[in-house]
């Protein structure tokens, strides 16, 4: 007798776990929430829970509860893998992860070979940020969507940018010790010496990820090499600390660079006294006059008291939310055949495609600096009073880039 | 003429500055990491366990000066956090260790590994897993000198200082007064210490209680210009126990040369660009580039964080004993 109760206890149990899984549409955050990329990691997250809270008020997707299920993956690609597998686990089928290609090659990976094995159950693999070009060239996949440009995308538009500015000399190259710094920095060799073979490279370090936390030798280092522009691809912690060392040994050089937007960034630039001389190059900044996005920014700090540093994230969240009313489903196999090839009008304005041959995304790109505002610039950053000017702005057409992608689509 | 030795003797003031600021920077990390190891290497030689929760008591005195400068300020802080620290520790050796002494050594090493996790699990419930913005006091927010072109920050200057002064008086204290010239016959004769009647357990909390409250005072100095987060102890522990094997278990005066040694070998490989590869160059063997591409073009900067470790084993290998170690592992 007593078993079957608890046998009907567990059936019941059972039972209401599906019927709830049925309304809402989970997406897995698999990023860092401790460690090193904590800083960024959580606020990735509350912007995802901000946006599946957007989505929600206006009815959720197909009328189903989207929700965001936090996976801290302390930036470490096996921890990834074992937050996927509990997601899936757990009845999620969207993954989103942007903190870290080597963690993303890593799911990347695992996605495609479960999806190989579990027909039917397939899982799709949303990247915001992880831009190591390989995820969209050699080892692209059906079930990876790349809404970040990646970083050769973003060096051939800096590199681009800085053919015009005549006072680079002497360019200091500092980056990540991983697949991404190793992309950056290859990337900026191949392309400056194409377009700048004046510019002498007087540097080019890597560094552990996430992992010191006193930049100054590294400062020292550039120092004495007499740079006066520094590329980096660094980001979160690692920008942040970087600029800060050169804000307490008053190093004064020109920035070009991928992240310096991230959590800290804009507090240890303004340390650094460094007024428009620090320069990035994204898909969006809050200065850019649009009234929607200007709304939504403002609805955001007021919620949050952080600035949209993810506009890539909007983008991935609203075509997500467009692709499963394309396709009348929220079935992985059927969204992602209505999200290739998607035309969509992106957060900052204008239109983006998603590249059906590699599941690349490409979207109106913007080079700002950061420094004193003007009337032109309601928004600051961190409560520093600077905020982001925009420098230069190169459209959709002008970011292709081709693709060896060869990829394997499900029949 | 005068155009080339001007440009020599410029060259000469650029190398100069990077090694006199990696000097600066590398003796900084030394001694924050002296404060630390010698706590550790005093508590290994009178209790006889390696105190794993070291590392532990830095991040509890860099968030326990974090909260206390956010409710009555930096100054204040920087005293009462290593005391309530330290009365921490003290209460760990009396409650916790005193009980499990008599399982054994191994048994006393597992409850401080132990103790390592439970005091990371609960700073990340009271403070979080995200940096807390621990900032340097306004009144030493300004650059110290300059050397040629480089500032240098006086917050720095001032770890600098407070590290000295608290060695100074450890050692006052240690060669001057009574309880110092007990602690030190404790060091190498622990039993016989006994034999004459002092109070020997009293004497192991308060040893315990100072060389957890050192590594606090270095976790207070330390948070505002390195990041105060529940990572820290992790980051920081395992170099510690380089520092103390390379030293020699027991051994004080090695301890301080294994910092000091460690500290400035990272900073200054960071400055170096030797590689294999720019050694040996057109006499590379014909599968650098392919099999061996890896290790032969890693520049010395890219490993200088693990060169510590490469230390260590080098010690190991050659002098197990440490540099200057007076005890048997």
């Amino acid at each position: 007798m007593r078993r079957l109760t608890i046998g009907i206890a567990f059936a019941l149990l059972a039972c209401s776990h599906a019927a709830i899984a049925q309304d809402t549409v989970k997406i897995g955050y698999i990023d860092p929430l401790s460690g090193g990329g904590a800083s960024v990691g959580e606020v990735g997250l509350k912007t995802f829970q901000f946006l599946a809270d957007e989505l929600n008020a206006k009815g959720g997707i197909l009328g189903k509860k989207v929700e965001i299920v936090p996976l801290d993956n302390k930036t470490n690609p096996q921890e990834s893998l074992i937050q996927a597998q509990k997601a899936i686990d757990a009845g999620v089928r969207y993954v989103t992860q942007g903190n870290g290609s080597s963690v993303a090659g890593a799911l990347s990976d695992f996605v495609t070979k479960y999806n190989d094995r579990n027909p039917g159950k397939e899982v799709l693999y949303f990247n915001y940020a992880a831009v190591d070009p390989i995820l969209t060239n050699a080892k692209c996949s059906f079930w990876h969507f790349r809404w970040d440009a990646n970083s050769d995308i973003k060096m051939e538009a800096l590199t681009n940018y800085m053919k015009g500015v005549p006072t680079i000399k002497k360019l200091y190259l500092i980056n990540q010790d991983y697949s991404f710094g190793e992309s950056v920095r290859s990337a900026a060799k191949t392309m400056l010496k194409a377009k700048r073979p004046d510019i002498a490279i007087v540097g080019d370090e890597l560094h552990p990820l996430l992992k010191i936390t006193d930049f100054a030798p590294y400062v020292a280092k550039i120092k004495a090499s007499g740079a006066d522009t520094v590329v980096t691809g660094n980001w979160g912690q690692d920008f942040a600390l970087l600029l800060k060392a050169a804000a307490d040994t008053g190093l004064k050089v020109n920035w070009y660079t991928y992240y310096a937007g991230g959590t800290g960034g804009p507090t240890a630039i303004k340390q650094a006294n460094l007024n428009h001389q620090v320069f990035q190059i994204a898909e969006g900044i809050p200065n850019l006059g649009n009234p929607a996005a200007d709304t939504f920014e403002k609805a955001l700090r007021a919620k949050y008291d952080f600035s949209l540093f993810y506009p890539r994230a909007v983008n991935e969240m609203r075509m997500f939310a467009a692709a499963a009313e394309k396709a009348k489903s929220v079935d992985p196999v059927k969204v992602a055949t209505a999200l290739e090839g998607m035309e969509f009008d992106v957060y900052d304005g204008g239109k983006g495609t998603m590249r059906k041959e590699d599941h690349q995304f490409f979207q109106p790109m913007y080079i700002a600096s950061f420094g004193e505002r003007t009337e032109k610039e309601p928004f600051d950053e961190e409560k520093t009073g600077w905020g982001w000017r925009q420098a230069a702005k190169i459209e959709a057409e002008q970011t292709t880039l081709p693709t060896t992608c060869k990829m394997e689509r499900p029949n | 003429m005068p155009e080339r030795s001007r440009l020599i003797s410029r060259g000469w003031c650029v190398v100069l500055e990077l090694i006199v600021i990696s000097t600066l920077n590398g003796v900084l990390f030394g001694i924050l990491l002296f404060l630390m190891a010698s706590g550790l290497t005093v508590i290994f030689s009178m209790l006889g366990v390696l105190n794993f929760a070291h590392a532990s008591f830095y991040m509890l005195g860099a968030f326990f000066g974090f909260q206390i400068s956010r409710w009555v300020g930096f100054w204040p802080a920087l005293l009462i956090a290593p005391l309530l620290a330290g009365a921490l520790g003290a209460a760990v050796e009396r409650f916790g260790l005193r009980q499990v002494h008599r399982n054994g050594h191994v048994a006393e090493l597992l409850f401080t590994f132990g103790l390592a996790f439970a005091i990371e699990e609960i700073v990340q419930i009271i403070w979080g897993k995200s940096p807390v913005d621990f900032r340097i006091p306004p009144l030493l927010d300004f650059s110290a000198f300059t050397i040629f072109s480089t500032n240098y920050p006086a917050y720095k200057m001032f770890m600098l200082l407070v590290s000295i002064i608290i060695f100074a008086g450890l050692l006052v204290a240690l060669k001057k007064t009574r309880i110092g010239l007990i602690v030190q016959a404790a060091l190498t004769h622990p039993q016989m210490v006994g034999h004459l009647g002092h109070n020997v357990g009293r004497i192991f909390m308060l040893v315990f209680g100072v060389g957890t409250a050192l590594a606090a005072i270095a976790g207070v100095i330390a948070g505002p210009a390195l990041v105060t987060q529940s990572n820290m102890a992790a980051l920081l522990g395992p170099i510690l126990f380089v520092v103390v094997v390379v030293g020699g278990l027991g051994s004080l005066p090695g301890a301080f040369i294994a910092s000091l040694l460690i500290g400035l070998v990272q900073t200054f490989a960071v400055s170096m660009n030797g590689s294999l590869d720019g050694a040996f160059g057109p006499l590379s063997p014909a599968y650098a580039q392919t099999w061996l591409a890896d290790i032969w073009g890693v520049t010395v900067a890219q490993i200088a964080p693990i060169m510590p470790y490469v230390l260590l084993v080098l010690i190991l290998i050659f002098r197990p004993m440490g540099l200057l170690g007076t005890r048997d592992t």
